[in-house]
């Protein structure tokens, strides 16, 4: 078992029992072997349920909105951020909220472990720090775990939590291999045409399950835009033009608030690419106000604030 | 029931004769997603995939549909509305799976339960549309139709059934539909598509990849969840059961498990005007939805968390059976797999049997 697991456990188990917190939020073993279950731990016992592997896909922070009492929550770099954030919007208040750090070493993608398996289903997984070994009816394979993680964990830029009460490992070191500027810009390389011919086909497969909102822990609001009902302000049909103006919303709520902890792109049952619009306003927000969401709670989110001297060029 | 063997060459045949006059769909990996196409060539289908990422529902419910078209364009008082047109061509899926073909008979009665307002959206394309079923030997590990009555080598709701027998296809006969549709082949394609008669050897091997589908299933005990309590167990022990409040804690409430599932059929109409022009559009909706129920007056009857889950799995797994006298599901494991949170439809079942199990023994105050 690994050690952060063991750890996870132990403070789990001992902030319920000795009465510190009234529940923990982590994930324990799914019944399927790509996906663990989010958790809600609320008796020692079973806190021994709690696991950490590659496929604690969701965002915890978000079950934490709106819980009386006080919580621990388990979170890596991207969930303490997004602690960070709902500290700073005063959604949740630090006295009610331990914070079980894990430095993370980046989730896997459930489509990328499919997509080696031509179109087989796999029943059952065991995974090393180096290999994801998935095997089914017929088969087992050998999968580098390097090469199976989640786009947005390859180019993470915080693995470490930015703030925790307690720490599950030694940290680590902070980003993924891979380079967030190059999947983050490319809207910027298009003409606007090329532009909307992007926006069409990384959506136009979408259901409108709101799968991705209602996995975002950002997505707060007691009633979202899309479910307002008098008056209407989105249509229920497939058309594109609803489609985008969903995801577009949605991504603009989001601006200088998301952590890119890819909740969204993991819940979404058509696989995907919702991230393509966070991640660039989360470079906009990096490099137009110099700011990371959720790197301080103390600091409100770039949007939420004013200055008298801000430049207002904009304005003619 | 007439059965035939064919081979390889004989199964393209045979859908190529079926393909005509019919616009036909086989399921194909696309863009690394498991999904229908459409096909005129057998060899477009991929029939080794397990089954669609998403039910084939929505040849029949679609997610959007226009029902019909009205404005106020005074040429046309006399007749302000008009209906959309139906299907402009029979269709045809090729390859579909039992317990997606069991899901749709399911829909037949629940669109169609009161003879008198059959709905004419869903019946229009059932009755034009051509089921060829594939048997299922190597059910996948989140598959669980024998865990619900349905079976990997089932027939309900299908017009053919083929099996792999390896060298070659063993092609059954089902329903009138399949029947007439056999019958009606052209002359050259029939002869193509004729086959022969099974021999033992082809009905052996038949039921020995049945057995194997069988044992594939029973491998995992999680398949075949105990239900037995659930049929005589009242409604208000299920319903006030703690088990909502633990699942309530993790469920998203987003709608990727009804709108994956091959038997959830709610929908909300909605009328869209642009001038003096507009259309009424059938949507899917959900029940997992705050707003799939709130009512004009602003309040709501399921305005928990708590009330929306429950409402998934008491209209599956009691409503559905109270009513049609079966289970709302067929196994196919699709929420199985898609559920962000994992919740799994199996576990939920099996812990409202124990409820029921625990409470038929207690008096109800």
């Amino acid at each position: 078992m690994n050690e952060r697991q063991i750890f996870i456990r132990e403070k789990a188990a001992r902030l319920l029992s000795e009465g510190r917190v009234d529940r923990v939020l982590g994930y324990r073993k799914g019944s399927v072997p790509l996906r663990d279950a989010p958790f809600v731990a609320r008796t020692p016992e079973e806190a021994g349920e709690l696991v950490w592997s590659s496929f604690c896909l969701g965002n915890v922070a978000k079950a934490l909105i709106g819980l009386p009492g006080k919580s621990a929550v388990v979170a890596q770099g991207c969930v303490s951020r997004n602690l960070a954030v709902l500290l700073a919007e005063n959604r949740v208040l630090r006295e009610n909220l331990v914070i079980i750090g894990v430095p993370c070493l980046g989730m896997a993608d459930p489509a990328k472990v499919l997509a080696e398996l031509g179109g087989r289903e796999p029943a059952s997984l065991v995974e090393t720090a180096e290999t994801l070994t998935v095997s089914g009816p017929g088969f087992t394979k050998d999968l580098k775990r390097q090469f199976m993680l989640r786009d947005n964990c390859h180019t993470c830029r915080h693995r470490n939590p930015v703030i925790h009460d307690f720490l599950a490992a030694e940290t680590g070191p902070e980003t993924g291999l891979g380079d967030i500027e190059k999947t983050s810009g490319l809207w910027e390389k298009f003409t606007p045409a090329e532009r909307f011919e992007q926006l069409q086909a990384t959506y136009k497969d979408c259901v409108r399950c709101y799968a991705c909102r209602d996995a975002c822990p950002l997505c707060s609001c007691p009633t979202c835009f899309v479910d307002q009902s008098d008056p209407q302000w989105v249509g229920k049909t497939q058309d594109f033009s609803e489609i985008a103006a969903y995801h577009l919303l949605r991504a603009f709520h989001c601006a200088g608030r998301c952590t890119d902890c890819g909740a969204c792109e993991s819940a979404c049952p058509q696989t995907l690419k919702v991230r393509r619009l966070t991640s660039k306003l989360e470079r906009d927000v990096r490099a137009l106000f110099g700011r990371e969401a959720g790197m301080d709670p103390s600091v409100p989110p770039p949007l939420a604030t004013w200055k008298t001297d801000d430049p207002e060029g904009f304005m003619k | 029931m007439s059965q035939r063997i064919l081979d390889h060459a004989g199964l393209s045949a045979l859908f190529k004769a079926l393909a005509q006059g019919r616009k036909a769909f086989v399921p194909a990996t696309v863009q690394g997603k498991a999904t229908w196409i459409p096909a005129t060539d057998l060899a477009q289908a991929d029939l080794s995939l397990a089954n669609t990422a998403f039910s084939p529902k929505n040849f029949f419910f679609p997610q959007s549909e226009c029902l019909m078209r009205f404005g106020a364009d005074p040429a046309q008082a006399h007749e302000p509305m008009q209906p959309a047109p139906g299907l402009d061509q029979d269709l045809m899926l090729f390859g579909l799976r039992p317990c997606d073909a069991k899901a749709l008979a399911l829909l037949d009665r629940i669109f169609g339960q009161d003879p008198a307002m059959l709905d004419p959206y869903w019946a229009d394309k059932r009755e034009r549309t051509l089921l060829v079923g594939q048997s299922c030997p190597a059910p996948c590990p989140v598959c669980f139709c024998t865990g619900v009555g349905g079976h990997p080598f089932g027939t309900e709701g299908l017009d053919l059934l083929f099996t792999d027998l390896g060298e070659s296809f063993l092609v059954e006969v089902i329903s009138e539909r399949g029947e007439r549709a056999m019958k009606d082949l052209p002359m050259d394609a029939a002869k193509a598509a004729a086959g022969d008669e099974p021999g033992k050897k082809d009905l052996a091997r038949r039921e020995e990849l049945k057995n194997q589908a069988e044992a594939a299933l029973a491998l995992d005990p999680a398949n075949a969840p105990d239900l037995s309590a659930l049929d005589k167990a009242e409604v208000l022990d299920l319903y006030e059961s703690p088990l909502w409040e633990r699942l309530a804690e993790t469920c998203l409430n987003c709608g990727a498990c009804t709108f994956c599932c091959p038997t959830c059929h709610c929908f909300d109409i909605q009328d869209e005007t642009k001038v003096d022009e507009g259309r009424r559009v059938r949507n899917w909706d959900s029940c997992m939805s705050a707003l799939f129920t709130k009512h004009g007056t602003g309040h709501n009857p399921r305005g928990r968390k708590l009330d929306r889950v429950r409402q998934r799995f008491m209209h599956k797994f009691k409503y559905i059976p109270i009513k049609n006298q079966e289970i709302g599901c067929v196994g196919c494991g699709r929420c199985v797999r898609l559920c962000p949170v994992n919740i799994d439809v199996r576990q939920v079942a099996a812990q409202m049997n124990g409820q029921a199990a625990s409470a038929s023994g207690g008096q109800r105050p």
